[in-house]
C-alpha cells in the first residue's frame, strides 16, 4: 500500500523553528498517513488547525512542501473555506447558529448581545483573548432552535441572557 | 458471508434483543439537551432495580421529535416520553416495571407521528447506529446480496428507473436516468459520491440520516456502485456534523470486518470501498462540479456543466452523485420493488420526503412524509400550527427556495407544484414564520448568505448578490424608491438566468416569492413621500 508513496522526506528542507515542534510532527504524520496525496490537502489543513488551532503562514508553507503543491493552492484553499482560520482564536470559542430556524427565533438578538457585551464583532476575540466569537451557517440543530456551540458543545433553546451568563461562568473558569 | 449466515445472525441479533428495549435517542439535538446522561441514568437504574434480565437501555438514532427533547420510548408497548431529565431516570424505569410516575407523555398516536411514512427513516429511533449488528438484525443488508446475486446491473438500473425516484437534494433530477448514463460510460474506472453537504440552513434531514442510519446509506450506495461499475466511493459530510462523521466512520469499519466493504464483498467478484471526506464550510459545495472539486482537495468552484459528472466528474471519470436521502431510498426500492415504490406519492413525485419542520411551530422535528400531502396538513396537523399568533408563510428550499404564503397552504408538496408557486422542495428545510416576521427582512436574511457563500468565480452571482443585498438594506432603512425596486427586480432576473452554477441561478428566489406574494411589505418600506405639514399646523 504504502510501497508507491512518493519519495517522501517529511523533514526536507529543514522547516526552521518548527522542526522541534511536536505539532509539526503530527501534521507529517497526517501527510504521511494520507500518502502525501494532494488531494488530501483539505484533510491536512483540518488536522493542522486543529493542532495549531489556526493556520499560520508557516504550517501553510510547510504542507505546500509536504504536498510539493504551490503556495498559492494552499494559500487558495485556506482562504476558501470558512472554517480554517488564518488568525489565532480565543481560548474559547462560542459560535451562535444563524441559519434559517435559529434566526427566525431570534439569534440575531443573541449575537448583538454578546457583540455589546464582550464589545468584539463577530469573527473577533476578545482582547484579553478569552473568547472568540463566530457565526455558523446552520449547524443542524434546528429542532432546538436557537443554538449555541460552545468550545464544541451544542446547547438549545437559548436566550440572549442565558448565553451571557453562560460566557461569564466561562471566564471565571479561567480566573479560577 | 453468504445469505444464509446473514439471515442466521440477523436472527441470533435480533434473539439477544432483551424484551423491554428502552430507546434512548441519542442525536445532535437531545444529546445537546443531555440524553446522554439520560441514557447512563436510565442504564443504572435499570440495574438497581435489578431489571437487568429482561430491560435494556438503547442509544438509538433520531426519533423525529426534535423540539421536545430529550425522547425516550419504550419498544414494547411505544410509550413516548418527552423533554427528559436525567433526575427522572428512575421513574421511567418504575413505569417500565409497570409502575406510575408523573411524567411528560407524548402521544405516539398524534398526527405528527401518524402522518408520517417512513422508508429512509424505517430504522432511525429503533437500533443503535453504532452496531452494524443492529442493522443486520432489521434486515439490513440484505437488499445489497439481493442486488448481487439475484440482479444484474443493467436490472438495478431498471428497476430504479421504473420507481421513479429522482434526486432528493432538491433539483429533483430522475436517479434512474443518471445510474443509466454513468453505466453506459465505457468501463475503467468510474466514482459514486454521497453528497451530505447539507448546507442549507433550517435544514437538517441529512444529518438525521447519517446519524441514526448510516449502514442504509453504505447499502444504498454499494448498490449504486454495483449497478453502475464503479468500485469506489466517497461520501461527503459537513465538518458542522462532527457526530455524523463519527458514526460514518465506525460503520464503515464495522461493515469492512464483515466483508460487507472491501474487496469481493459477499465473496462475490464486486469490490467497493468507501473514503469519507470532510467539508470545511462552504455552501457551494453543496453543487456538485463544486463538491468533486473539494474532494479533490482544490478550491469549491462550480464549473459549467455539460459536460455533467455522469460523464466527466471526480478525475474526469464517470462519477454518480447522489444525496443521502436519495441512496437512504435505494434499499427498501431493491427489496420491495420499484412497483410497491411508485404506488407512494403522486404521478410525477413517487415516494416519501424528509423535512424538517422548524422555525414559529408548536412540534418541531423531522418528518417522513408521502408526496402530495399538502402544506396545510403538514403545518397545521401534524406541526400543530403557530404557537402564539398566525402563520403568514412557509420557507421551503432554504437559501434557493421561496416563501409560499398562508392562502397557498392547500398546495401539495410534490417537486411540480412547489416550483409552481414560485418555491422549490429543496432538501427539505421547512420554516414556518408567523406575522411577527418581516418579509423584506427574511429576504435580506437569505442574500445576505447567498452573497457571502458566493464562490465568487462569476461576475453574477459575485457582484449581483452583494447589489441586491446592498439594496435590500438601503430598503429597511427606508432609503429607497420606486426606481430602485424596479431595478432590483430587474436584477434579480440578470442574477437568476446568467449565474453559472445552482447557487447563482436560485439565489433570488426568495426575493422574487416574497415580492411576488407581499409587494405591499416592500412597498410600505419606499421612501415615503414629501410629508405634509402636521395636522395642527393645518387646522390653525
Amino acid at each position: 500500500m504504502s510501497t508507491t508513496a512518493p519519495p517522501a522526506k517529511p523533514a526536507q528542507a529543514a522547516p526552521k523553528a518548527g522542526q522541534t515542534d511536536k505539532r509539526f510532527k503530527i501534521l507529517d504524520i497526517t501527510m504521511k498517513r494520507n500518502h502525501y496525496r494532494q488531494d488530501a490537502l483539505i484533510e491536512v489543513l483540518h488536522k493542522a488547525q486543529e493542532s495549531f488551532g489556526f493556520l499560520e503562514l508557516d504550517v501553510l508553507e510547510h504542507v505546500a512542501r509536504g504536498l510539493k503543491l504551490p503556495l498559492s493552492r494552499v494559500y487558495g484553499v485556506a482562504t476558501f473555506y470558512h472554517l480554517f482560520s488564518l488568525k489565532p482564536s480565543g481560548k474559547h470559542s462560542c459560535i451562535v447558529c444563524t441559519g434559517t430556524a435559529c434566526y427566525v427565533k431570534g439569534s440575531g438578538k443573541i449575537v448583538e448581545a454578546i457583540a455589546e457585551d464582550l464589545g468584539i464583532s463577530v469573527g473577533g476575540t476578545t482582547p484579553d483573548g478569552q473568547i472568540s466569537l463566530a457565526t455558523a451557517r446552520c449547524i443542524g440543530a434546528c429542532g432546538i432552535a436557537p443554538a449555541v456551540v460552545f468550545d464544541g458543545e451544542v446547547k438549545g433553546k437559548l436566550d440572549a441572557p442565558t448565553v451571557l451568563a453562560r460566557l461569564a461562568t466561562l471566564k471565571d473558569q479561567q480566573e479560577a | 458471508m453468504d445469505l444464509t449466515e446473514l439471515k442466521a445472525l440477523a436472527v441470533a441479533e435480533k434473539a439477544k434483543f432483551k424484551p423491554l428495549r428502552v430507546h434512548c435517542c441519542t442525536s445532535t439535538g437531545c444529546q445537546a439537551a443531555q440524553s446522554l446522561e439520560v441514557k447512563n441514568n436510565l442504564a443504572q437504574a435499570i440495574k438497581d432495580k435489578g431489571l437487568g434480565d429482561r430491560a435494556e437501555v438503547v442509544g438509538v438514532g433520531c426519533m423525529g421529535f426534535c423540539g421536545r427533547g430529550p425522547l425516550v420510548q419504550f419498544a414494547h408497548d411505544d410509550q413516548l416520553f418527552e423533554t427528559v431529565t436525567p433526575d427522572q431516570a428512575e421513574a421511567i424505569v418504575d413505569v417500565l416495571a409497570g409502575g406510575e410516575a408523573d411524567l411528560i407523555k407524548g402521544d405516539p398516536e398524534h398526527p405528527f407521528f401518524s402522518r408520517q411514512f417512513h422508508i429512509v427513516r424505517k430504522n432511525s429511533g429503533n437500533i443503535n447506529p453504532d452496531r452494524i449488528e443492529d442493522y443486520i438484525a432489521v434486515g439490513g443488508y440484505q437488499s445489497l446480496y439481493k442486488a448481487l446475486f439475484e440482479m444484474s446491473p443493467a436490472e438495478v438500473v431498471a428497476e430504479i428507473t421504473a420507481s421513479g425516484l429522482r434526486g432528493r437534494g432538491g433539483g429533483g433530477f430522475p436517479t434512474g436516468i443518471k445510474w443509466a448514463t454513468v453505466a453506459k460510460m465505457p468501463e475503467g474506472q468510474k466514482y459514486v459520491i454521497c453528497n451530505g453537504d447539507e448546507g442549507d440552513p433550517g435544514a437538517f434531514m441529512d444529518r438525521s440520516v447519517l446519524e441514526s442510519d448510516p449502514h442504509l446509506v453504505l447499502e444504498g450506495m454499494a448498490i449504486a456502485a454495483y449497478a453502475v461499475g464503479a468500485n469506489h466511493g466517497y461520501i461527503y459530510v459537513r465538518a458542522e456534523y462532527p457526530l455524523a462523521i463519527q458514526r460514518l466512520e465506525t460503520a464503515i469499519k464495522q461493515a469492512k470486518r464483515y466483508g460487507i466493504l472491501g474487496s469481493q464483498i459477499f465473496d462475490s467478484p464486486f469490490d467497493f470501498k468507501i473514503d469519507i471526506r470532510i467539508g470545511a464550510g462552504a455552501f457551494v459545495c453543496g453543487e456538485e462540479t463544486a463538491l468533486i472539486h473539494s474532494i479533490e482537495g482544490k478550491r469549491g468552484n462550480p464549473r459549467p456543466r455539460p459536460p455533467y459528472p455522469a460523464q466527466d466528474g471526480l478525475w474526469h471519470c464517470p462519477t454518480l452523485i447522489n444525496n443521502v436521502e436519495t441512496y437512504g431510498n435505494i434499499t427498501a426500492i431493491v427489496e420491495k420493488g420499484a412497483a410497491w415504490f411508485s404506488g407512494i406519492g403522486t404521478e410525477k413525485s413517487k415516494g416519501t420526503k424528509i423535512f424538517a419542520l422548524t422555525g414559529k411551530i408548536r412540534n418541531n422535528g423531522l418528518i417522513e412524509v408521502p408526496m402530495g400531502i399538502t402544506l396545510r396538513e403538514i403545518v397545521e396537523e401534524m406541526g400543530g400550527g403557530v404557537p402564539d399568533g398566525t402563520i403568514k408563510a412557509v420557507q421551503t428550499g432554504g437559501p434557493s427556495g421561496g416563501c409560499i404564503p398562508a392562502h397557498l397552504l392547500d398546495t401539495p408538496v410534490d417537486y411540480d407544484s412547489l416550483t409552481k408557486v414560485g418555491s422549490m422542495m429543496g432538501s427539505g428545510g421547512m420554516v414556518v414564520m408567523d406575522t411577527g416576521t418581516s418579509m423584506v427582512e427574511v429576504a435580506q436574511f437569505y442574500m445576505d448568505f447567498c452573497q457571502e457563500e458566493s464562490c465568487g468565480k462569476c461576475v453574477p452571482c459575485r457582484a449581483g448578490t452583494v447589489q441586491l443585498h446592498a439594496m435590500l438594506t438601503r430598503l429597511l432603512k427606508k432609503q429607497a424608491t420606486l426606481a430602485d425596486l424596479e431595478t432590483m427586480e430587474q436584477l434579480c432576473y440578470m442574477v437568476k438566468e446568467m449565474s453559472l452554477c445552482g447557487l447563482g441561478m436560485t439565489a433570488p428566489n426568495p426575493v422574487l416569492s416574497t415580492l411576488q406574494y407581499f409587494r405591499s411589505e416592500y412597498e410600505e418600506l419606499l421612501q415615503p413621500m414629501p410629508t405634509m405639514p402636521d395636522n395642527h399646523a393645518l387646522t390653525v
